[in-house]
């Protein structure tokens, strides 16, 4: 038999022969641009989705404007608004917040915190950003073409999306649903990477259940996004079919200008099945990174072991699983069977479960902890605190009879920004915050920082807070003014302006940031390999900032769990997880030298 | 939708499977010192885990598209277009393919670098030839009056097949560098790995086939029937 030999071959363990496989970069080109290293593609994922974001935030401005001081500038006019209010929602959830918390942190941090020396596909994972980059440029092309961008809202519902009548109805929409079909073939790449590396790439010791959190938050969104993105892309290529070549998949019969169109005997309901059914897990494929990252955050500024590990990774895995079936409670008023409303009102009322054992954690994680309020701490706080607002005013939306009159009103739109814009903005201010010394070498400004974190969090609450009160009052959402109606009050055009106000601070106050982001590249405080006594191993890399490889000649082996900070008995106030057992120096406490 | 959920429980249940052998039971805060993994996908090479997580993707591709036509189907217009016959024998073809890929694995497993290089070629042939078959089958409904935007039931025939001949296409692609691979290769073994990945594609694009042969056919239309009574 001589084919017994061979099994033995293909059955090395991976991790005992990829190192082999790694491709150094041989100039510039391959080093900065063309790069196979996941850290640049990470940085580059990221750097490309805070342009997009900085963006989608002027976006925000003008929309405020415009429904602040109605009128007063004569270029935002009602095309122009949806316009806005489109891209700015799919710029922001698709190509900053997905982009950011999968491309950029799955990136950097997977590879580092599994021991690996990179993903296990680098040439895919270079494809996956450059994808991602075509994405962006078609999106943005379609400012400059002909009509301009769609303004069929972000849902981008047919029948509406691709008649006359919607803005970008000459191209703005084709460019949108192309852009999409480009940017999922690229994050199916990425994905793949992020799923296989956690399952194949993992250091010798580091079991799944020694994982650190955020890498198990970005595994399962990955495998989530994976998942859900197909319904998005399969939704995009028949509305393609139905602008271009004139099918029905979505189309009802219609006149338009007196004469009848050539479509008839579509389902509309048919694609926002579609859509929900990877726009209700896209909440999540943000929301879980967000959710790790925070779990890490908390324990390493409150120098204590999160509360709970086990329960905290099977309530990830329980929300990952129950967010698929939970689409069709943003369809509550298309005229589904009743029956459906109770079952996903169900089903959704049952997330509140795992999503509050996650909250409880947290915060008994901060419980008697040595709480150090660094900056990335202030923003994981911020997160608890807004992700329990926003998904309380969830538990509301999440009830037919309560819906249906709050539907399309300004409550949605606060409710899903505290819920999913803020919060997870949040976490990303705050990771980036926690592990820019590592990525650089150097800290950022913690003043800066701090006058940043504050402008943000009073901000966004004194911006979303109002808006519960204008649905409330049945405000809608999507109208480019507010006009008139006996029911509105006349205060509540002034608390428009309020809120746009508070807006154009906000916004500009992420200028702040981002000087802060660049300026510490060269001036900051020289970090050290481990400035935040962290016991993760992308901390514990021999160099920093780690170089292409990570570990130098030998990967690290896993000794212990992510989290052991203040063992009782142990002199240092944290163990890392490659420190042997014998290693672990015993004795009094020593003075900590304090986190800065 | 349930197509999709139904592939989706499917999935759920090998993560299942898989996780239960993952030790989620366990305290790591307790233990510390090595732990040795365990679990045959430990042991599994990369590149056949990533084409396993490959394939759930398209998997769930096929089975939202194929949700999208059950919903579809019920709607008053939908009027199916007649069967090309020539589909019989595409499925014959694609058939035969995946019997090529099955022989050129074996033959690389016995060292048998010639064999397995006409296996693979034979694969190739088979696979370009079962494309040019759906293109004749598109000319013919063309041809007898069944135009894309005609019907929805049309639109679904050109979309469905389209989508999979364009999996197929990629199938080709990765044969001919695999082909090419195997030519220059002075050890047939060290590809034993990427033949055996192109045949695993290969026969889940087969049975992805069969599955939407069977529902174009409208055979599936009353497995479909049942399952939307026992629902409602």
């Amino acid at each position: 038999m001589a084919d017994i030999p061979l099994d033995r071959v293909a059955e090395t363990a991976t991790t005992e022969v990829e190192d082999l496989a790694l491709r150094h970069p041989h100039g510039w080109v391959t080093r900065y641009v063309f790069s196979q290293d996941a850290k640049t593609i990470a940085i580059q994922y990221t750097a490309t989705a805070l342009a997009v974001g900085f963006v989608a935030l002027f976006l925000s401005w003008l929309m405020r404007l415009q429904l602040g001081f109605p009128g007063t500038f004569a270029f935002i006019d009602a095309a122009a608004y949806y316009q806005i209010i489109t891209m700015h929602g799919m710029m922001m959830i698709v190509y900053v917040l997905t982009a950011v918390l999968l491309g950029g942190f799955g990136n950097y941090l997977i590879p580092l915190m599994v021991g690996a020396r990179d993903m296990v596909f680098p040439f895919a994972n270079m494809l996956s950003y450059w994808f991602y980059l075509l994405a962006v440029i078609i999106l943005l092309a379609s400012f400059f073409a002909p009509g301009g961008p769609t303004g069929a809202g972000w849902t981008l519902y047919p029948p509406q999306a691709i008649l006359s009548g919607t803005p970008g109805q000459e191209s703005g929409i084709i460019l949108m649903l192309v852009s999409l079909i480009v940017f999922i073939a690229g994050f199916t790449m990425g994905g793949l990477n992020y799923v296989v590396t956690v399952l194949q790439g993992r250091t010798r010791g580091m079991t799944l259940m020694r994982m650190p959190l955020t890498v198990w938050g970005i595994f399962t969104a990955s495998v989530m996004a994976l998942l859900a993105f197909p319904a998005l892309f399969v939704a995009c290529v028949m509305l393609l079919f139905d602008k271009l070549l004139g099918t029905s998949f979505f189309m009802p019969s219609l006149v338009e200008l007196g004469s009848r169109l050539e479509y008839g005997g579509g389902s509309p309901i048919l694609f926002q099945h579609l859509f929900w059914f990877f726009g209700h897990p896209e909440v999540y494929i943000v929301a879980l990174p967000a959710f790790g990252i925070v779990s890490d955050l908390i324990a390493t500024h409150a120098r204590r072991n999160i509360f709970g590990y086990r329960m905290m990774v099977w309530a990830i895995l329980a929300i990952g699983a129950l967010s698929f079936i939970v689409w069709a409670h943003h369809m509550y008023v298309s005229g589904m069977n009743p029956w459906f409303g109770f079952f996903f009102a169900t089903t959704t009322l049952i997330i509140a479960v795992p999503t509050a054992i996650k909250v409880y954690n947290w915060i008994l994680t901060l419980w008697r902890g040595d709480i150090h309020l660094t900056v990335p701490m202030l923003f994981a706080l911020g997160f608890i605190v807004t992700f329990v607002n926003g998904g309380l005013s969830g538990l509301f939306l999440g009830n037919v009879v309560v819906d249906v009159p709050l539907s399309d009103t300004m409550f949605v739109v606060a409710h899903f920004h505290m819920v999913m814009g803020i919060a997870p903005v949040l976490v990303i201010f705050g990771a980036i915050y926690h592990w820019y010394p590592k990525v650089t070498g150097r800290m950022m400004n913690d003043a800066l920082g701090k006058l940043h974190f504050w402008v943000t969090f009073v901000g966004t609450y004194a911006i979303f807070f109002p808006m519960h009160y204008l649905g409330l009052l049945g405000v809608p959402r999507r109208y480019h003014e507010m006009g008139e109606a006996s029911f509105f009050p006349p205060s509540a055009q002034m608390l428009n302006a309020y809120i746009t106000i508070v807006a154009l601070v906000v916004g500009a106050a992420q200028l702040v940031f981002l000087f802060n982001l660049l300026w510490s590249i060269r001036h900051g405080r020289e970090a050290g390999g481990n400035p935040w006594r962290a016991t993760s191993l992308e901390w514990q890399t021999p160099q920093t900032p780690p170089p292409h490889g990570n570990w130098g000649k030998e990967r690290p082996t896993v000794y212990r769990w992510a989290y052991d900070y203040n063992v009782p008995g142990v002199a240092q106030d944290f163990i890392p997880q490659n420190m042997p057992p014998e290693a672990v120096a015993l004795g009094p406490r020593l003075a900590t030298g304090g986190v800065p | 939708m349930t197509a999709a959920v139904a592939f989706l429980v499917l999935l759920a249940g090998l993560a299942g499977w898989w996780l239960s052998g993952q030790r989620l039971m366990s305290r790591p805060w307790l233990a510390a010192g090595v732990v040795e993994e365990t679990g045959s996908l430990a042991r599994m090479p990369a590149a056949k885990v990533g084409l396993g997580v490959f394939l759930a993707v398209v998997g769930i591709l096929f089975s939202l598209a194929l949700s999208a036509y059950a919903m579809r189907m019920q709607l008053a217009d939908w009027s199916a277009p007649p069967l090309p016959t020539i589909l019989w024998a595409n499925t014959l073809l694609i058939l035969l393919a995946s019997g090529g890929l099955v022989w050129a694995g074996r033959c690389v497993q016995h060292r048998q670098k010639e064999r397995a290089l006409d296996g693979l070629l034979a694969a190739f042939g088979l696979g370009a030839a079962f494309l040019g078959g759906q293109l004749i089958a598109w000319d013919e409904l063309a041809a007898s009056g069944y135009r894309l935007a005609d019907n929805a039931a049309n639109s679904f025939f050109y979309m469905l097949t389209g989508l999979h001949g364009v999996h197929i296409l990629g199938g080709l692609v990765a044969l001919v560098a695999v082909t090419a691979r195997l030519w220059h290769s002075a050890d047939a073994t060290a590809m034993r790995l990427p033949v055996e990945l192109c045949g695993l594609y290969w026969h889940f694009l087969a049975l992805v086939w069969l599955v939407l042969f069977a529902v174009i056919a409208g055979w599936a239309g009353d497995v479909l029937a049942v399952c939307r009574q026992l629902l409602s």
